[in-house]
């Protein structure tokens, strides 16, 4: 049964203040005020029509709040996901088809991320004109630039490259 | 040709290491058994920064080879100037030389720019990232005056912007070394570096301080640094510990009389004239290394049967 429906989840009823979407994708279990940052790693900025629904800070009971982010008719690839995880670690990825989830899972870390964020390091090579895409590896604790090596493990939602 | 790249110490083993300064060792013993073997062989020299030694002692080593070099000059006569991208300077000089030589004030450069070649490519250095040619000739100097193993030695000066100093630290993990570093807070070693050192040597071995002065008599070799006065932002804070990094006569003697002074050069006033003609001097002849250990690093690139990494094709 899918989170919309399954009264058995303590968040349900606060799921229902945001729309039920018919068909695409339900993020849920997004850490408290990162749902913005999860529609800037989707680069969805809401300038192509795309239909979002938002819950910020919403009672949870695995979290105090949580951040859920609905996008219909989209459903995220795997490469999205990973990508996510960066930021919503905890995050729950529901594929939902008319109404039902037919996929739910986890995200899982990627060993690299590449394109998806800036180097804070103004001395690296990538925050100059060069024809490179940016590529982090993926720590335990944050990410590192894989041209200088800078390590970041606070603020990574600061570096998405929108 | 093999198409090995050398952009960080951090890419090579205790083998690696050994296999380069042997034949740097074989070359300085005898440059005769390597004159000429690279005849026709063209270096390019991309030199986005200034460079005395480490320039000219790659010019010296491709023509004691039998090779030559293309240099693309100053970056104000170049391409560069016109906003020609690092990417497109090093597509174009693939094309006329057999191997390249990148210095660049950007980290990362090297790693961006082999990225666009297929010849090999050598970092001679990135900003304020790493310097591994630097280091196989410091290495050199290193075991030629005090061994690699059972090695303690003190790295003093800039360590937060010191390329030289992050590429030494990384080489150096590969040896039964104890590493102590000295400098002011505001230049301690970067954290990354702090952190790749402990993932390779559990962090033991590894120490900060921020004097000189109680760790001087157990040090095998001191590695000074420049500290660079533009960095701070307050000269009265370059004031206030310049003078806690200078080294002179007075300064070594609570050191062991075999205690080796190593400096990347140029020097300011780091260390005192005097110490020149003193037997912990190793500055100078650290320069003069520079040539057969490069010598040895474009021979083992350049030969079809050798390779930095040795008979492996790691």
């Amino acid at each position: 049964m899918s989170d919309e429906h399954d009264h058995h989840d303590g968040d349900a009823d606060h799921e229902l203040r945001v729309s039920k979407i018919r068909d695409g994708t339900v993020i849920d279990h997004v850490r408290g005020g990162q749902a913005l940052n999860v529609l800037a790693i989707l680069g969805i900025d809401g300038t192509n029509g795309e239909e979002v629904s938002v819950g910020m800070n919403v009672p949870s009971d695995r979290f105090a709040r949580k951040d859920i982010v609905k996008v219909e008719g989209r459903e995220l690839s795997q490469d999205e996901v990973d990508v996510l995880s960066l930021i919503a670690p905890d995050a729950t990825i529901n594929i939902v088809r008319d109404y039902d989830v037919v996929e739910k899972h986890r995200v899982e870390r990627p060993d690299v991320v590449e394109g998806v964020l800036s180097c804070p390091n103004a001395g690296c090579i990538t925050t100059g004109d060069e024809p490179v895409t940016s590529r982090f590896s993926v720590l335990e604790d944050g990410v590192r630039c894989s041209y200088c090596e800078t390590i970041v493990r606070e603020e990574i939602a600061s570096l998405i490259d929108t | 040709m093999r198409h090995d790249h050398l952009i960080t110490s951090k890419q090579l083993s205790r083998g690696n290491i050994e296999n380069i300064l042997d034949h740097a060792a074989e070359i300085d013993d005898d440059p005769s058994t390597v004159a000429g073997r690279h005849a026709e062989t063209l270096l390019g020299l991309l030199f986005f920064e200034p460079s005395t030694r480490t320039k000219m002692s790659f010019e010296t080593a491709m023509k004691r080879l039998g090779g030559d070099v293309v240099d693309m000059g100053p970056v104000d006569s170049s391409s560069v100037k016109k906003g020609e991208t690092l990417a497109d300077t090093v597509r174009v000089i693939e094309g006329y030389a057999d191997a390249l030589v990148v210095r660049h004030p950007k980290q990362g450069a090297a790693t961006m720019a082999s990225e666009f070649v297929d010849v090999p490519l050598l970092n001679a250095g990135d900003g304020a990232g790493h310097h591994p040619t630097q280091t196989m000739l410091d290495l050199y100097t290193i075991r030629e005056n005090a061994g690699l193993d059972d090695l303690t030695i003190g790295i003093m000066g800039d360590l937060k912007y010191g390329r030289t100093v992050h590429s030494l630290a990384y080489a150096l993990t590969n040896f039964d070394t104890r590493q102590h570093f000295i400098s002011p807070e505001s230049l301690q070693l970067p954290r990354e570096v702090v952190y790749d050192l402990h993932q390779q040597q559990d962090g033991a071995g590894i120490r900060e301080h921020d004097s000189l002065e109680a760790i001087l008599p157990s040090l095998d070799v001191l590695y000074v640094t420049r500290i660079q006065r533009e960095r701070f932002p307050d000269e009265n804070e370059y004031q206030k510990i310049a003078g806690e990094y200078q080294i002179d006569a007075d300064t070594l003697e609570a050191a062991s009389d075999d205690l080796t002074v190593m400096h990347p050069l140029p020097r300011v006033d780091e260390i005192a004239p005097e110490i020149d003609e003193t037997d912990h001097a190793a500055y100078f002849e650290q320069a003069h290394n520079g040539v057969p250990v490069r010598m040895a690093l474009l021979d083992l690139l350049l030969s079809d049967d050798k390779g930095i990494w040795g008979d492996s094709d790691e």
